[in-house]
């Protein structure tokens, strides 16, 4: 290969991969090409520990004992809920929702700030660019409150194009903007900048999907000026059954609760109850507290190897990557050619052959890699495809994955006779 | 490669179908797909004294989808209409004859789904329930 990385000399990915046991296993014979972070990350040993370690000294339910116990899970939940604040730099820390995942997060915003705050004659505007996760919830939101609900079209390499913004104005009160920070599809990034200072000019509310940019970048909620933000722990080297919804403290506390039920009440009589304070009153039942505390463990690791650095990594990475594809005979390349606006995601198609016989011989090689609609049907349908082949990367990724995914590549042009 | 999974036969299917194509007047005829993977088949068969006397299919799609639907059409040539609207999914199963994901068992027996639907339609007898619309993700038209 031609193309030389220009990763940091400080950034020791052998070291970094050290920390993620599940690199200790092979498949097929062969050690993991596992190129499929976008979907989930894998998981450092000291969040593993974590959540152990938690499980084994401290477990007890929240919010409830008085007893030692008790009150050490309550602080180590707790103390999760201020590292994603001071992750995502939120003002305050009543403002952080823990969730099961993003399409949670998205579901609860739809469904009580959408719901409150949408009726005939307002328009929600979203893009075709969304995981079904940040689409569905707002078609749904629109079929039961009449609300109009416009998409936003990207251009052939999945650019969103801004230039019908000014016609969707016209059609009604915009309410509510929901875009994705990165499409986990393409990896292209949207303006969310120009878009939420549209968003602005109209009195809507911006709600950003950032399931693929808080796992590997700064994220900071005031400088995005948006007023919600959600994540997923599993894909930022968390346990699954965990995520945060963001939301701006103004909006949050004029809403209703969501989930209704323990936890998130201040007082229950028969006929009536009052709801507890925020964070609390989005939380109903017990919380995924363990993998909270295994989403702080997180946390920690991806702040001690720095965000800056680890996106750093995946820009060089990905510009490799891309490199590399772009020799393969056949292969094109699905969304923008180059890594300038893009992040560790590549999309591609290698002539006619179908991507899940792609990723299957892949997977001989044990090269992970994804293959479908990557749940953005409306995506891929814009773009005439009705599947690729998706590789994706994360701090943990190498060039030597890279060279494999390309070997691999070139067996499925031998084993497909293309 | 070292294994099974795109062996020669598979391969030969799926780079030479056999009766491939279309019937000009086909006695029945349906259509299959699955949309999680964007798979498609059609199916046109001709009955001749309770046996499919001619079968043709058409589609795009993965290897295994489309090497299965090939070895089913030869699998069923000749058939008696109601034996052939029996075949088990392990009859075309067994003709891959390489390991399958529960994934890409669906690949495998969209072509079957899909003949059945045909024959069925042909004979206006109900679809085994096993085969209704959303069994599987597949979808029949
Ligand atoms: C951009 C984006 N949004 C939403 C989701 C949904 O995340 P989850 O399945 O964790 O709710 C994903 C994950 O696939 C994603 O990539």
């Amino acid at each position: 290969m031609t193309v030389t990385p220009n990763t940091s000399v400080d950034y020791d990915v052998t070291r970094i991969r050290a920390d993620f046991p599940i690199f200790g296993r092979q498949v097929h014979g062969r050690d993991l090409a596992y190129l499929d972070s976008a979907s989930t990350s894998q998981k450092p040993r000291a969040m593993l520990d974590a959540v152990t370690d938690f499980y084994s000294t401290s477990n007890a339910n929240v919010h409830r004992g008085v007893y030692t116990l008790g009150i050490e899970s309550t602080d180590a939940f707790e103390a999760a809920r201020d590292a994603v604040a001071q992750l995502i730099n939120a003002p305050s820390r009543r403002e952080v929702i823990f969730t099961r995942n993003t399409t949670e997060a998205l579901n609860l915003v739809a469904k009580t700030v959408g719901t409150e705050r949408c009726g005939p004659g307002d328009v929600i505007v979203s893009t075709v660019l969304e995981h079904h996760a940040n689409l569905v919830p707002w078609q749904v939101l629109a079929q039961q409150t009449g609300a109009t609900l416009r998409f936003l079209d990207v251009d052939d390499q999945g650019n969103l194009q801004l230039d019908q913004l000014d016609a969707i104005a016209r059609e009604g009160n915009v309410r509510i903007v929901a875009v994705t920070h990165q499409s986990n599809t393409l990896g292209v990034r949207p303006p969310v900048e120009a878009l939420v200072r549209w968003a602005r000019t109209q009195g809507a509310l911006v709600v950003l999907d950032a399931a693929q940019t808080v796992p590997n970048r700064p994220v900071d909620v005031q400088a995005l000026d948006v007023d919600f933000l959600a994540f997923s722990g599993h894909k930022t080297l968390a346990p699954t059954g965990i995520g945060v919804l963001w939301g701006r403290e103004e909006v949050l506390a004029a809403t209703q609760p969501f989930l209704t039920g323990g936890e998130m009440i201040r007082s229950v009589a028969l006929d009536r109850t009052s709801w507890n304070t925020l964070p609390w009153k989005f939380e109903a039942g017990t919380p995924a507290y363990a993998e909270a505390v295994g989403l702080h463990a997180a946390i920690d690791y991806l702040q001690g190897v720095g965000l800056q650095a680890i996106d750093a990594h995946e820009h060089a990475i990905t510009e490799y990557a891309l490199g590399c594809l772009s020799e393969v005979p056949g292969l094109r390349v699905v969304g923008p050619p180059d890594a300038a606006s893009r992040g560790g995601v590549v999309s591609f198609v290698l002539d006619d052959v179908h991507p899940h016989d792609i990723a299957e011989i892949l997977d001989r090689h044990a090269v992970c890699v994804r293959a479908g609609h990557h749940c953005t049907q409306p995506l891929m349908q814009r773009l005439g495809h009705t599947a690729t082949v998706r590789a994706s990367f994360y701090l943990y990724t190498t060039t030597d994955e890279i060279d494999r995914l390309v070997v691999g590549l070139h067996d499925v042009r031998t084993v497909m006779g293309v | 490669m070292d294994d099974e999974l795109y062996r020669e036969n598979l391969m030969d299917h799926y780079r030479h179908p056999r009766n491939h194509g279309t019937l000009e007047h086909p006695d029945c005829e349906a259509e299959g797909k699955n949309p999680l993977c964007g798979d498609e088949v059609e199916i046109d068969v001709a009955v001749a004294d309770g046996r499919i006397s001619e079968i043709r299919f058409s589609g795009n799609g993965c290897a295994v989808s489309q090497a299965a639907t090939s070895m089913l059409t030869e699998l069923v040539a000749g058939l008696p209409v109601g034996e052939a609207a029996a075949l088990p999914s392990q009859a075309i199963i067994d003709e891959l004859g390489i390991p399958l994901s529960a994934m890409r068992v669906k690949c495998a027996v969209l072509g079957l789904g899909t003949l059945k639907v045909a024959l069925h339609r042909g004979a206006g007898t109900p679809l085994p329930a096993e085969w209704g619309a959303d069994e599987d993700e597949l979808v029949w038209g």
